[in-house]
């Protein structure tokens, strides 16, 4: 994938509940997770993976002429597009420069704020968060750094990167045949995972 | 007379909408599309439905998860009419607008969306732009190699004999001449087709089992019910102590060349086999899925499920359905409907025939499936289902099909007679198909050494049995794939072939649409997986289907101990066949097909428990709900789909 994640340390997630007790009859709403910077970056994408979250809102503490401040940078992105269905619940996501509100540059701390206004689900959280510095400066909009390896049609894909299952590797039928013959008792059946290691 | 579109958005010049007469200036949106109106020559405004169905494909594989989502629901996009001031308004002109330019991304690049939320138009165009160019790179690596190409490729060759062909433009005269001699559209049609099985396109750092099946408890669910298969199968193994496979003494494959084509005749001893699995065991598995994140007691509250399935997936209510499958309604005429005796044939039926033989010599694979959804006429059925399928009858399948046949002859594998038991028991026994018993062996025992079903794989939520061999040292082990296929058959796998039998009498023909239906939509009925054509959403769907419109039957079926999935699922996962009389049942899979789901199949059961909804609320036990269920053969299958799709008050 793009260039390798920046170091951050992540905080537990914060929920946001009216009243003080914490009663275990009303689950929270909202979720606020801080992600703090060891030094300013110009984010190019952040990438997670969801679970159960609904939407999702970002702001980033920015640190300009000495001072810090707090902007918006995505409200209210929509992760499961029905918040009682499971449809999107696990996906992975990422959040390119060019889909925030401002720009994520110089950004010290991210804060996710994350929401699930369905009651069916017992827990919501977004996990493997990684932040992307930009690779180049002058790139505004950036295409994700896989896509440069694209080759073009003429030559053969690397299609390892998009997702493509490796179908277990096939003998020939005869050799596969003679192989399931030789043998005196009745194999063990066993799944011994996706592809011939 | 001539339409004119117009589009309000930056578009340059959509070729393909001026193919059918249409200019197009702009468009106007809703969150993806919102409305496209249309004036004819004479200055009034029409009604314009659209139907992307090529588009819908392409674009909605192509797009990501939230824009697809939102074309679903403004696939049929229609406009105010608007009364021009003779008050005559044109009846509604159904223009179907196909942006076949799935060779020429450069002209889908340019039919950007604009919505409102720069969010989503940003990430439209950056991933519009690079799942389309992964997409087309995958297609194009599939179809080389294959025979099509090298056809095209001769044809090109040829074409350069032809004295039209001139060097300065020699690309667009070469293509020019392909489109003409019909070649490209075999190659549209099998573009079409790789689209259908693609894998999906997940996030580039999913992992591949992900992007099959994102839940990870389904997935668990999946892994322990293929270990409870392979167990059975084990120890039946053991029991029996046959091999997997055995090679045939060569008298004994002499016997079954000549017997080939009356293999029905044999009658082994196959009492010591029973089926590995029958569907009631697979509903067991689905009923006890549970989502360890959500809590569910088992109290009837406000938040449970009344049915057995208690998962939370998203399938599509009524007037989603409608506006999903608007061809189904009571506007259209209907196969199945419309074409009953005491109706005249001009009023449908001739015109649907005269329109089906236009697509069929236009071997159209896209407007065949298009044709399809109402319904296709006896006579044209088995071209048509093969255009949708791609199934063209090459050479190059009739020697698979030879290889198939000497595989089989070759070798025998233990599979052969659980298929052996599962046709003695089903299709012999059933009035319609026991003749075609022959044909069932020969389809079924070829199927099951096809190793080319394993691509499927790649989207199927399901993977391969694979049985571990231990060389004679015992030091080296090798997994591989058994049976061949990976597909073990379950009891009434046989009754997925026997429909197909009444449409095709060649063998190798048999074969191929069989394999093409199998890799496309049967597999979802037995594989546990959260896809909306999945036999979990079809459950899930049946059962919320009957318990918004028919409250008061559900409820007095659970009180008396049967819930309603238990009576429809047999049904649901062999896709009615067997249930069903024959004709009946292929208007059905006509619209599975032209659908391109299977949803249609739980909607058909919740509209034969509402047809027989007054004797159900009269039983008081499971056997006599079965009882009044038992007999399907006399139902009509159109007109309880519309029934219940369109003539229920929601």
């Amino acid at each position: 994938m793009s260039a390798n994640a920046v170091s951050c340390t992540i905080k537990s997630p914060v929920a946001l509940q009216i009243g003080d007790a914490v009663s275990d009859s009303s689950r929270p709403g909202v979720y606020i997770t801080d992600i703090t910077l060891a030094e300013p970056v110009n984010i190019q994408e952040i990438s997670f993976k969801n679970y159960y979250t609904a939407y999702l809102t970002v702001r980033l503490q920015r640190r300009e002429d000495g001072s810090a401040k707090w902007v918006t940078c995505l409200r209210n992105y929509c992760l499961m597009s029905n918040p009682h269905a499971e449809d999107g619940s696990h996906d992975y996501f990422s959040i390119y420069r060019h889909q925030m509100l401002t720009e994520p540059d110089n950004v010290t701390t991210v804060r996710l704020i994350l929401r699930q206004p369905s009651s069916e689900w017992l827990n919501f959280s977004i996990e493997e968060i990684n932040i992307h510095p930009c690779a180049k400066e002058d790139s505004e909009r950036d295409v994700p750094a896989w896509i440069s390896t694209l080759t073009p049609v003429e030559e053969p894909l690397d299609l390892n990167h998009c997702g493509h299952v490796p179908v277990p590797i096939q003998l020939s039928f005869a050799l596969e045949m003679d192989f399931l013959i030789q043998r005196r008792f009745p194999p063990a059946f066993s799944r011994c995972g996706h592809s011939l290691r | 007379m001539k339409y004119v579109a117009t589009l309000h958005m930056p578009v340059p010049k959509m070729k393909s909408f001026m193919r059918f007469g249409m200019s197009v200036k702009g468009m106007q949106k809703t969150h993806s599309i919102r409305s496209l109106t249309a004036r004819d020559s004479r200055n009034r405004f029409v009604t314009v439905r659209m139907r992307w169905f090529r588009t819908r494909t392409v674009m909605m594989r192509l797009f990501p998860m939230k824009l697809r989502r939102k074309m679903s629901t403004y696939r049929t996009i229609r406009t105010d009419c608007f009364m021009s001031d003779t008050q005559k308004v044109f009846p509604g002109g159904f223009v179907v607008i196909r942006l076949d330019t799935v060779l020429d991304p450069a002209v889908l690049q340019r039919s950007q969306m604009i919505t409102e939320n720069p969010v989503d138009i940003t990430s439209v165009l950056m991933d519009e732009s690079a799942e389309l160019s992964v997409s087309v790179t995958q297609i194009v690596q599939r179809l080389k190699g294959t025979h099509l190409h090298s056809q095209l490729e001769k044809q090109a060759k040829e074409c350069l004999h032809k004295p039209e062909i001139k060097l300065e433009t020699l690309k667009d005269d070469v293509r020019r001449l392909l489109k003409a001699s019909g070649w490209e559209r075999k190659l549209q049609n099998a573009v079409y087709r790789e689209l259908h099985i693609l894998p999906p396109s997940g996030h580039p750092r999913a992992p591949p089992e992900h992007t099959k099946e994102p839940l990870e408890y389904m997935c668990k669910a999946q892994v322990n019910w293929e270990k409870r298969i392979l167990k059975s199968l084990n120890s039946m193994c053991t029991e029996l102590g046959i091999p997997l496979a055995r090679k045939r003494p060569v008298p004994e494959q002499k016997e079954l060349t000549n017997k080939w084509n009356e293999m029905g005749t044999d009658e082994p001893d196959l009492s010591k086999f029973r089926p590995v699995y029958a569907p009631k065991d697979f509903l067991e598995v689905l009923v006890g899925l549970r989502n360890p994140n959500n809590e569910r007691s088992e109290d009837l509250t406000v938040r449970s499920h009344w049915g057995l399935i208690q998962v939370s997936l998203n399938v599509r209510d009524i007037p989603q359905m409608r506006e999903m499958y608007p061809e189904l309604g009571l506007t259209y005429g209907q196969l199945g409907i419309d074409d009953h005796t005491h109706v005249p044939p001009d009023l449908f039926e001739s015109e649907h025939i005269h329109i089906g033989k236009k697509v069929v010599s236009e071997q159209d694979s896209a407007a065949a499936q298009q044709y399809s959804r109402q319904g296709c006429p006896t006579g044209l059925r088995a071209q048509l289902w093969s255009l949708i399928l791609n199934t063209t009858n090459d050479p190059e399948d009739i020697t698979h099909y030879e290889q198939l046949k000497a595989r089989v002859i070759n070798h025998d594998l233990l599979v052969d007679n659980l298929i052996y038991k599962d046709v003695k028991l089903t299709a012999s026994n059933d009035d319609y198909y026991f003749v075609f018993e022959d044909y069932l062996y020969q389809v079924l025992l070829c199927f099951s050494r096809d190793t080319a079903v394993l691509e499927h794989f790649s989207y199927n939520s399901a993977t391969p049995p694979k049985s571990c061999i231990q060389n004679s040292s015992g030091s080296e082990q090798c997994a591989m794939v058994y049976p061949p296929n990976g597909v073990i058959p379950f009891h009434g796998f046989s009754m997925y072939v026997a429909p197909l039998c009444f449409l095709y009498n060649e063998p190798s023909t048999l074969y191929r649409v069989f394999r093409e239906m199998y890799i496309r939509y049967l597999f979802r009925l037995h594989s546990v997986s959260s896809h909306p054509s999945g036999i979990v959403s079809l459950c899930l769907q049946f059962e919320r289907l009957l318990q918004t419109h028919l409250p008061q039957l559900f409820y007095h079926l659970r009180e008396i101990g049967a819930q309603p999935l238990r009576i429809a699922f047999k049904w649901i996962v062999r896709a009615f066949s067997g249930y069903l009389s024959t004709d009946q049942l292929l208007l059905l899979w006509d619209r599975i097909l032209g659908c391109d789901s299977l949803e249609i199949v739980a909607v058909l059961a919740a509209a034969v428990f509402a047809f027989r909804a007054e004797n159900l609320m009269e039983v008081t036990s499971l056997a006599s709900a079965e009882a009044v269920l038992a007999d399907l053969s006399t139902l009509k299958v159109m007109p309880l789909l519309q029934i219940f799709l369109f003539a229920t008050s929601v």
